[in-house]
């Protein structure tokens, strides 16, 4: 009897630690959302924000973060495909394949700040970028990379090799294989990646503040001229992000309206993530039943 | 055959590009260890420090030599990262390792269906949205109840505990569901509990994997860095209770990088506490290397 009592006193303790858990979540999405709830109207999300004074918006800092996700998923996506392949489709069992392995590793375990000041030491001083959009682009890249070539891998290896012999035996070769054959019916899984990674680096501010920088000169959006310093598309400029931003005023910022400001920013940013992180969800759900024929 | 050479030389090419695109991972990762490693070690070949100054925990770095300066020990940020990150660890892994075995043998339908969305929205929010709430809740709270300026190692061990838990629950989780069924059916046929079978069987037997996954999480939270340097109050001393302000070799960094002149001792120095990070991460990688070897013999 004593057994079966103790029994359920764990059973029920493993559901008071995960219901905890769960109104962890639910806690904190509540406070972020209400609090920014009070601080969002569409001037915040639109004007710039102010130095000195009450008032200031995020505007820019959404653009930077939107358009810096861009410029990095530009480069994250081919390249860490490309790399998954290799180590799908191709590597052998031999020490250069454990070597990219155990690089592969080590970079996804790297601080964040550390790639933050690897790209301060090559990107903005070696390269000469400065302080720019480019060099936060780039620092992102080392962080996602890892997890893209990853993502990528795990998602072909589900490809059945059944698929890859008809290809093969129909006399198409390996690459026209890869191309045709096993990366359309990996696509789903690898869509769903890009957008997992995309969330993950929406929210990373460690790794921008000595690339990207902590400002963000005025913009105009009229300036065509890809180059031209106040060209908001010019990826040459320094870009603070969202992310960056909230850290910004909660450790050095002169506004009164810091709470305001903050609230309002981090709710952008959590609904954000969070919409990445749906997206993510529904496209998978939508992927997987068509795949059953549904 | 002329088609044949065409696809042939196709094939080449789609090997050389992946190929490529593989070995960037490892000149990355030659060119992250070269770089900061070089810049880092500055302090001792540039500025000829000695190891008995860095590894210290006296921290002057702006004295002049008559002062008895300059003195850069950087003992005072690396027990602030140890003991922040350990404390964060050893909150988390219990309710960790709860919501693994809640998932994995208590109610797997509940646990995929809302445990697993949860888990994975913790994951994704920022860590400065941590670091925020921490800093708008939690150090007013410590503030008013327990005393302190609230800004405090308890207040950094809260906020990394939770930002950890989705890293120790998911590899936990992981290592349960791998194990095979006969384990836990053979467990019940002695007559064991649903507990005893946990306790006894399950648990231990997933020991290594669930130890992956706490040490991933260390590993996550001595790199944390805007969170922590958030709430820890970024005073350069060891602290004597839970309730004393500290610092980390992150927030540490983080604190001065920006407003140090370049190639100064105590802008290298920080160099010096990023490149300790990373063979710290390094190591951390070994030991989990090591963890998924014994847990793949056993």
């Amino acid at each position: 009897m004593k057994a079966q009592v103790k029994d359920k006193l764990a059973t029920g303790s493993f559901y008071f630690g995960a219901g905890l858990v769960v109104l962890l979540l639910f806690s904190l999405l509540v406070y972020i959302i209400l609090h920014g709830y009070q601080a969002i109207d569409l001037d915040f999300l639109l004007s710039e924000p102010e130095t000195l004074r009450a008032g200031g918006g995020i505007g820019p800092n959404i653009f930077n973060s939107f358009y810096l996700l861009f410029l990095s998923m530009a480069l994250t996506a081919p390249l860490g495909i490309l790399g998954g392949i290799y180590l799908a489709e191709y590597a052998r069992q031999n020490s250069l394949t454990n070597l990219i392995r155990l690089s592969i590793e080590a970079l996804t375990s790297l601080p964040s700040i550390v790639v933050g000041l690897f790209g301060l030491l090559v990107f903005v001083t070696m390269f000469g970028f400065g302080y720019s959009l480019v060099a936060g682009a780039l620092a992102l890249t080392v962080i996602n990379l890892p997890l893209m070539v990853r993502v990528t891998e795990e998602n072909l290896r589900t490809v059945p090799g059944e698929l890859r012999e008809a290809s093969l035996s129909l006399g198409a070769t390996k690459w026209q294989t890869i191309c045709r054959v096993v990366l359309p019916s990996a696509l789903p899984g690898l869509i769903t990646g890009v957008i997992i990674a995309a969330g993950r680096v929406f929210g990373e501010a460690a790794a921008l503040l000595f690339t990207a920088g902590m400002t963000t000169p005025h913009l105009d959006f009229t300036q065509l001229d890809l180059l031209h310093p106040t060209s908001p598309w010019n990826p040459f400029r320094p870009g603070e992000t969202l992310a960056v931003h909230i850290w910004k005023i909660n450790s050095e910022a002169l506004i009164p309206d810091i709470r305001r400001v903050a609230d309002g920013s981090a709710a952008v940013l959590v609904l954000i993530v969070l919409s990445f992180n749906l997206l993510a969800r529904w496209l998978a759900r939508r992927f997987s039943t068509r795949l059953a024929g549904k | 055959m002329p088609w044949l050479n065409r696809n042939f030389r196709r094939e080449l090419k789609g090997y050389a590009l992946t190929f490529t695109c593989a070995l960037i991972a490892i000149m990355l990762t030659a060119a992250i260890i070269t770089f900061l490693s070089w810049k880092g070690l500055s302090v001792f070949y540039v500025h000829k420090v000695s190891l008995t100054n860095i590894f210290s925990v006296d921290w002057w770095p702006d004295r002049p030599p008559e002062a008895g300066g300059p003195q850069v020990g950087i003992l005072t940020f690396m027990f602030g990262s140890v003991v922040t990150s350990i404390l964060a660890a050893l909150v988390s892994a219990p309710f960790g390792v709860t919501v693994a075995v809640f998932m994995a043998e208590i109610s797997p339908r509940l646990g995929q269906r809302v445990l697993q969305p949860v888990i994975e929205l913790l994951a994704g929010i920022p860590s400065v949205v941590y670091g925020y709430i921490g800093l708008s809740i939690l150090v007013p709270f410590i503030r008013n109840n327990l005393g302190g300026t609230g800004f405090s190692l308890l207040a950094g061990v809260l906020v990394l505990a939770v930002m950890i838990l989705p890293t120790i629950a998911s590899v936990s989780t992981d290592a349960l569901r791998a194990l095979p069924r006969s384990l836990k059916e053979a467990a019940f046929a002695l007559g064991a509990t649903r507990w005893q079978a946990i306790r006894m069987v399950l648990l231990p037997t997933a020991r290594a994997g669930i130890l992956m996954g706490v040490i991933l999480g260390l590993a996550r939270a001595f790199g944390e860095a805007l969170a922590v340097q958030m709430v820890i109050g970024n005073k350069r001393e060891i602290p004597h209770s839970i309730l004393d302000p500290l610092i980390t070799l992150t927030s540490g960094i983080t604190m001065d990088m920006g407003n140090t002149v370049q190639g100064s001792l105590w802008n290298d120095t920080l160099w010096f506490m990023a490149t300790i990070l990373l063979v710290i991460s390094f190591f951390f990688i070994l030991v989990i290397r090591m963890l998924g070897r014994k847990g793949a013999v056993r």
